[in-house]
């Protein structure tokens, strides 16, 4: 096995896809991580090798489980196998930056190859790299290759079969030399090392110095870090001495490999970074791609969505058709099962796939093109407020669509402590599923116009709902980010990688892996959480023509209801689900709802928007949707035995405030888990956000009550 | 003088990174070693992050953190 490494944005997906074309790429999760590792298989003439593609990184001294993936995985670490060798492909632009991991390396004594990537964009600044001065400075064979077009890719196949076949020749040696006394420290330090970590020499030692301040980003050994400090508070400033000494051998070297220095001449990204970055021109271009990704999640999924919703539709029917006319009870309840249950619950995680692959395709090709930065350099500012960093904006504003596609986006965020904030606030926005639900509430209870008021009611009122549910997450964000993710660290760097035309391949490698991720890691929760929520709506079977009175029949007649769909209503009373609605009235009744909102509420787990079928289904109106005449008439006519209306418009703002801020969607909770590595933060979610939505939803209808309201 | 005081097009060289933890580490490994060469771009829309040239990456530096880096004109 051999592994890919270098600085991010190197081109190494590129590399990766070109050097394993045909062979599909196997995904790899880290244990502890959410770090994808590629896997593929690559032809070194009749053998084959796989290859493994880490993560970009700067330096093997890691600030997060993330970045420590690297160290790990080159050097078999924490149970992973151990590669036979790594290639190192490094930037022609960036040159010292990317020799400095080398440096790294062959202080660790791992064989290495070097592949120096860029030279077309290095020719374009006037910048020529000599390969064979570097190999002979570096004591490695080096390549020039271009992983676009494919350029040495065939001399770099040849020097990694040699590294195979002899990889001890591959291993020159620290290149520089340490201070005496930083040698001494290095020992110390070496010999203060659990025993399978001393093995890999004093580089190791050098790592672990750097990485000190860096909780996370530790091997799963115990290392004992007071004694370790104590070494190094002995030594004057070691990590400064570590960088420097590389990046003086580097500097005293470069000139061998570069005729000019790297010129400060503005290249092409400088322009396009002139009208990109402009006051006035960056801010209409920033508006006008979140605007293109926003309707895309928005608007465009949605044919789709709907194309998956039918054609799980036609073959739940087609299947409970196998049935017959007329089944026994106990084989109805099969069907039923398979049809609304296993098959519809299937729907239910395929349905988030149109969302989740526009969602990646557009930031795959963004990060490629390298807006993506500038796009987060453009919002720190604001973000700033809220304690997030620019990274945080897409996966924010992608909340406003879905939450499950916009979780998975906040892999993009470097800092783990900034990822799992934005994930904690993301279920606050306001998600496409809680549309309906608004609509309903806001056509049945409120007013199109009020006298004396210039301007159209309903629409104002779903204004507000947005802009609510913007500030609660923006308060949030900075409520939690300082009492339960105090940040350690603040500082934000973001690099502005040079503009590159994105590669399609690549793109939609990444947008494949990330469908299919959901599916595999959240789909089985998603499944088992629909088949759970159906049962709770369904058992115990009552037939609901048994519980029909004369009165009822009569009421329904009157309001023009089918008398069948009436007593399933009364049925679904009796289910599990029905109970527990009723069961919480009591919790509930300060809000202002009643037990079949509860049932409503209960229902929603499913899917926020399966509130309005489920009211639909209580009020005896099957398949109803949020434009349903009857079902709107119905929810405006409901009255309490005292004559009173169930629904007013101030219940109406209790629930959809209710609705705004609990935590209700069990496919969000799936994702939770899996991006947020365990229950805990789940839990902490749920909690958070509905003790906020409770509360809320108490003081807007208890105040607006007090207030004349009621 | 800190980071943040350089005007766009000023180049300066650096002297030192005060502060600690990673950040400092980071910005070192990045090659902000003393001696380095790094010239002030501009400056995102609303003034803040700044932006820097330095070994031929680009890079945006927050205000308050471009102000842990000494630099000498």
């Amino acid at each position: 096995m051999i592994a890919l490494v270098g600085n991010p944005n190197t081109g190494k997906s590129t590399l990766f896809n070109a050097l394993t074309s045909g062979a599909r790429a196997k995904v790899s999760n880290l244990t502890g991580t959410t770090v994808d590792v590629l896997g593929g298989e690559m032809a070194l003439g009749d053998q084959r090798v796989e290859l493994l593609d880490i993560p970009g990184t700067y330096s093997l001294a890691g600030r997060s489980p993330e970045e420590w993936v690297a160290v790990r995985a080159m050097l078999g670490l924490d149970g992973q196998e151990r590669p036979a060798g790594l290639v190192l492909l490094a930037d022609a632009v960036r040159l010292e930056r990317s020799l400095y991991l080398a440096l790294q390396i062959l202080e660790l004594g791992v064989p290495l190859v070097i592949a120096v990537n860029l030279l077309d964009e290095a020719r374009a600044q006037g910048l020529t790299v000599d390969v064979a001065a570097v190999a002979r400075d570096l004591g490695v064979p080096v390549v020039g290759i271009s992983a676009r077009t494919g350029e040495g890719l065939d001399a770099l196949r040849e020097a990694v079969a040699a590294l195979v076949a002899d990889p001890s020749a591959h291993t020159p040696g620290p290149r520089h030399a340490w201070s005496p006394d930083l040698t001494t420290l290095l020992g110390e330090v070496q010999a203060l090392l659990p025993a399978p970590l001393q093995a890999h020499g004093p580089g190791f030692a050098g790592i672990v110095v750097l990485s000190l301040d860096d909780a996370e980003a530790r091997p799963a050994e115990a290392l004992d870090v007071p004694a370790i400090r104590a070494a190094c508070a002995r030594h004057d400033d070691p990590v400064v001495e570590l960088v420097q000494t590389r990046y003086r051998w580097l500097d005293a070297h470069a000139p061998n490999w570069r005729q000019s220095p790297v010129s400060d001449a503005h290249t092409l990204s400088d322009r396009v970074d002139a009208v990109v970055l402009h006051p006035v021109s960056g801010t209409l271009l920033f508006l006008g791609v979140m605007t293109l990704v926003f309707t895309a999640l928005f608007a465009w999924a949605d044919p789709a969505i709907g194309l998956i919703e039918d054609a799980f539709g036609f073959v739940g029917e087609q299947v409970g058709a196998l049935f017959g006319e007329a089944p026994s009870p106990a084989l109805a309840i099969v069907r039923d099962f398979v049809v609304d249950g296993l098959i519809g619950g299937v729907g239910s995680i395929l349905v988030f796939l149109p969302q989740i692959a526009l969602l990646f395709f557009f930031i795959g090709l963004l990060e490629d093109s390298g807006y993506l930065a500038r796009a987060a350099h453009l919002v720190d500012r604001v973000l700033r407020l809220a304690g997030l960093p620019g990274r945080a904006f897409v996966p924010l504003l992608s909340g406003y669509a879905c939450a499950v596609p916009a979780i998975m986006a906040t892999r993009a965020m470097p800092r783990f402590r900034d990822r799992l904030l934005t994930m904690l606030v993301i279920p606050l926005t306001t998600c496409s599923a809680r549309l309906p639900v608004y609509t309903l509430i806001i056509a049945a209870l409120f007013p199109a116009t009020i006298q004396g008021f210039p301007l159209p009611v309903q629409p104002l009122v779903l204004l507000a709902m947005y802009v609510f549910s913007t500030f609660v997450t923006i308060l949030a964000s900075i409520v939690l980010g300082r009492l339960a993710l105090p940040a350690t660290e603040s500082a934000e760097l973001i690099e502005l990688v040079p503009y590159r035309l994105p590669s399609l391949k690549v793109v939609l490698g990444s947008t494949w892996r990330n469908a299919k991720h959901f599916v595999e890691e959240a789909g089985g929760v998603i499944l088992v959480a629909t088949v759970v929520l159906w049962a709770m709506l369904y058992f115990p079977r009552v037939d609901g023509h048994d519980l029909l009175t004369p009165e009822i029949v009569a009421q329904a007649e009157a309001s023009g209801l089918n008398v069948d769909e009436v007593a399933n209503g009364l049925a679904l009373e009796q289910s599990i689900g029905g109970r527990i609605g009723k069961t919480i009235e009591p919790v509930i009744a300060p809000l202002g709802f009643d037990w079949r909102m509860g049932i409503g509420i209960i229902g929603a787990f499913a899917a926020r928007e399966v509130f309005v079928s489920t009211m639909g289904l209580v009020y005896g109106i099957e398949d109803a949707d949020e434009e349903n005449e009857a079902l709107r008439a119905q929810i405006a006519d409901q009255r309490r035995p005292d004559g009173t209306k169930v629904w007013t418009p101030l219940v109406g703002l209790s629930l959809m405030v209710f609705f705004a801020l609990a935590m209700q969607c069990t496919s969000t909770l799936a994702v939770l888990v899996k991006e947020s590595r365990g229950f805990v933060w789940p839990a902490f979610v749920f909690t958070y956000m509905t003790a906020l939505a409770w509360t809320s939803s108490f003081l807007v209808f208890q105040v607006g009550r007090l207030l004349g309201f009621g | 003088m800190t980071l943040d005081q350089l005007e766009p097009g000023q180049t300066g060289r650096i002297a030192s990174i005060t502060g600690a933890g990673s950040f400092r580490r980071r910005l070192l490994e990045l090659g902000l070693v003393e001696g380095t060469e790094i010239t002030r771009k501009g400056a995102a829309p609303l003034g803040d992050p700044l932006t820097y040239r330095v070994r031929g990456a680009v890079l945006a530096l927050r205000r308050s953190d471009a102000r842990v880096v000494e630099v000498v004109r």
